[in-house]
């Protein structure tokens, strides 16, 4: 077994555990009242165990890099598996920043599932010569890919907001309702993810662009479903932050299209495989 | 020596009785006085508040402490006859009286569980105390102990937390929905007692405004005055509440004040931005309607109420685990009030002494080679010597200082100067040991 493939299939099995950790943390009772830190001893253990996922996972796509000599982001395996290592990150950024852990139970669950779609995929890696069409290709899938990573916490803080306006307009308050953050930060998480998506995905479409005209000789291939999809995503935010700032679709509707916008990402995903 | 504790609390002591008692801050140094100058009582503290009148001593002899406190009291505050008083007072000593104290500073003993005052009001009659020099050694440690305990509870259970009052609860529910209320105003319409208090709490959180809306215009001045807002006339309040991000309505209206279709018009004008209603009028004044609009959130007053009795629950299954740290911080407590007495302390000391002596003397044969039996009773006659004439003057003086009005210093200052902690606790564990017998 190849170096890199032990250290996947170490932050597969440390993901699964960190995943399983997060959701016992999600109906466990005991820390219904203490959404703020992590004091117990199983949101500990989540979080050690998500870190330790998290490095050998870094250590994979350093190995990964080394073997193709160049960006790990070559095939849809690579593209998958990079976007679940960066949205890993984004969540120790917001725990460290918030320390609002319960964002944990939410992106674990699909980091995983991320990633057991991507062992799923093959992984041959094309042998790449580092020229210049091949070097935008490099900087087309990391923008694009990051891109989509802001969304997916767009839709997670939309979920979150769903879930806890629930709470609120039902009167019921399970031990959920007092893990999760307000309202308002969750619609602030939402409008931040967004506005940091969309030029992400911009530059990551005209680097795209730029890709293609060195390999293609053409930077549009109108034919192209996955141009034309991968348009339509970037026309849908486009028109969801415009919305926001002239005619306020904010809190509920923003959750809403911000779930809508990644599920049709999901899907352009599972078109492409 | 023992330390005592007799007093009348809301639980023992209706209204009538308690508000004989109450010591106004200005006269509590007289009482502190009256209260010391009886000799049986070496140290005192007197806690005064709505609730509770106790007095907390240190006394010679425990029985005779207990009648000189009830004398002071009957004597003092009160307009009521010794017969009548007698059932409503309690009387704890030793460690009773330290679970006692410990549970009042932790709020386990107070008519709201948890609240927050006492632990405040403890702090002030031990400040009260201090400036009148009518507290030692003893109580020092032991009001220090009770507000550390109490601070302990506070923070590894969950007792103070979540609102147990109508008011707070608001202020709760906003929180969940708009994080930081810093940055959000607030409207009142009418007034009343729970809306004022309410507004109190919105204030004390910080919020960036609050208006004031009344049918009588001079009334929404008078509490935009009192509580620092700006008052609005009745006919605008619907401008207002486009731009306020709480409503809060009581008035007595019998009809709905807000409707649904105003709301809608709110909403609409806000872009969307969340507002909370919340309605303690009975009957309601809100139309329940608006929370079935988007962004729109409504809790009226039996809504609130649940979710406080909710919390009252949570926070007497919280009390339980007070408890066991209760139960915990006194037995360490304990320990130290029993080494307050004379002998444990001597034993210890002499003790400390003869450890240092040992190991010394062990250090130096190991050096020296083989020694005769007589050079070797000769180094050990020298060493003892010198310990013995070290703590001749040290043991008698203990001794004898022991009973006098300095003693518990003094064994407070022998401890800590020869570092006793540890010497004082092993007798302790080996009698646990004892007492547990043999493993079998």
């Amino acid at each position: 077994m190849m170096l890199n493939v032990f250290f996947f299939k170490a932050t597969l099995a440390c993901y699964f555990l960190g995943t399983a950790f997060f959701l016992f943390n999600l109906w466990d009772r005991k820390g219904e009242r203490d959404a703020q830190g992590f004091s117990f001893w199983s949101q500990r253990l989540a979080i050690s165990v998500t870190g330790t996922g998290f490095v050998t996972h870094t250590i994979a796509l350093i190995l990964q890099l080394k073997i193709s000599g160049f960006v790990p982001l070559t095939n849809l395996h690579e593209a998958i598996s990079f976007f679940s290592w960066a949205i890993v990150l984004a969540f120790f950024w917001v725990e460290i920043k918030y320390r609002i852990s319960i964002l944990g139970s939410f992106i674990l669950p699909l980091a995983f599932l991320f990633l057991m779609s991507a062992t799923a995929l093959p992984n041959e890696v094309p042998s790449l010569d580092p020229t210049l069409g091949n070097i935008w290709l490099g900087i087309h899938t990391t923008l694009s890919v990051l891109g989509i990573v802001a969304f997916a916490i767009a839709f997670i803080a939309g979920v979150m907001y769903l879930l806890q306006e629930r709470f609120l307009k039902s009167k019921q308050f399970s031990s959920l309702y007092y893990k999760l953050p307000p309202l308002d930060l969750l619609d602030q998480w939402n409008k931040k993810s967004i506005l940091l998506g969309f030029p992400l995905l911009t530059l990551g479409i005209i680097s795209g662009a730029f890709r293609a005209q060195y390999s293609l000789g053409s930077f549009w291939a109108a034919d192209n479903a996955k141009q034309v999809l991968t348009l339509g995503t970037w026309f849908f935010y486009l028109v969801v932050l415009h919305g926001r700032i002239t005619i306020g679709w904010r809190a509920k509707k923003a959750a809403n299209l911000a779930i809508i916008g990644f599920v049709g990402v999901l899907f352009i995903f599972i078109t492409l495989a | 020596m023992n330390i005592i504790l007799v007093g009348l609390s809301h639980r023992t002591a209706p209204i009538e009785i308690r508000e004989h008692f109450s010591i106004p801050a200005n006269k509590m140094g007289d009482a502190l006085y009256h209260l010391k100058s009886d000799p049986l009582i070496e140290e005192g503290i007197i806690l005064s508040t709505c609730n509770r009148v106790e007095v907390c001593a240190v006394v010679k002899d425990t029985r005779a402490g207990f009648e000189a406190v009830k004398k002071f009291l009957i004597e003092s505050y009160s307009g009521v006859s010794r017969e009548s008083l007698e059932p409503c007072f309690y009387m704890h000593s030793a460690s009773n009286c330290l679970r006692h104290l410990f549970r009042v500073a932790s709020s386990l003993d107070s008519m709201i569980l948890g609240e927050p005052q006492i632990l405040g009001q403890i702090k002030d009659a031990f400040d009260q105390a201090i400036l009148h020099k009518t507290t030692g050694v003893i109580l020092n440690k032991v009001f220090k102990k009770s507000i550390s305990v109490a601070k302990r509870v506070r923070t590894e259970t969950r007792i103070a937390e979540s609102a147990v009052s109508v008011s707070y609860a608001a202020v709760e529910l906003a929180k969940k929905i708009f994080g930081k209320l810093t940055e959000k105003s607030v409207l009142l319409i009418g007034a009343g007692e729970m809306a004022e208090l309410a507004a109190r709490h919105f204030k004390g959180n910080g919020v960036l405004s609050i208006s004031f809306v009344n049918r009588s215009y001079d009334r929404a001045l008078e509490l935009a005055k009192d509580l620092g807002g700006i008052p609005v006339k009745f006919e605008d309040f619907h401008v207002e509440m486009a731009r306020s991000d709480i409503v809060l309505c009581s008035t007595g209206a019998p009809e709905y004040v807000i409707k649904s279709e105003e709301v809608s018009k709110v909403i609409a004008i806000r872009q969307n931005r969340p507002i909370f209603f919340i309605d303690i009028s009975v009957p309601r004044n809100i139309d329940p309607k608006i929370n079935d609009l988007d962004n729109v959130f409504l809790y009226d007053i039996d809504d609130l109420q649940i979710s406080v009795e909710t919390n009252i629950k949570q926070r007497k299954k919280e009390a339980l685990k007070a408890e066991e740290i209760i139960s915990e911080e006194i037995e360490r407590f304990s320990r130290w009030f029993k080494s307050l007495d004379a002998v444990p302390m001597i034993i210890a000391l002499k003790g400390r002494a003869e450890e240092i002596r040992m190991a010394e003397l062990e250090k130096i044969l190991g050096k020296m080679g083989t020694l005769t039996t007589a050079q070797r009773e000769a180094l050990e006659g020298l060493t003892s010597a010198i310990v013995n004439k070290l703590l001749h003057t040290p043991l008698t003086v203990l001794k004898q200082e022991v009973h006098s009005t300095n003693g518990n210093m003094m064994l407070e200052a022998t401890r800590r100067l020869f570092d006793l902690e540890d010497m004082l606790a092993q007798p302790e564990r080996e009698k646990q040991e004892k007492t547990k017998g043999p493993p079998t």
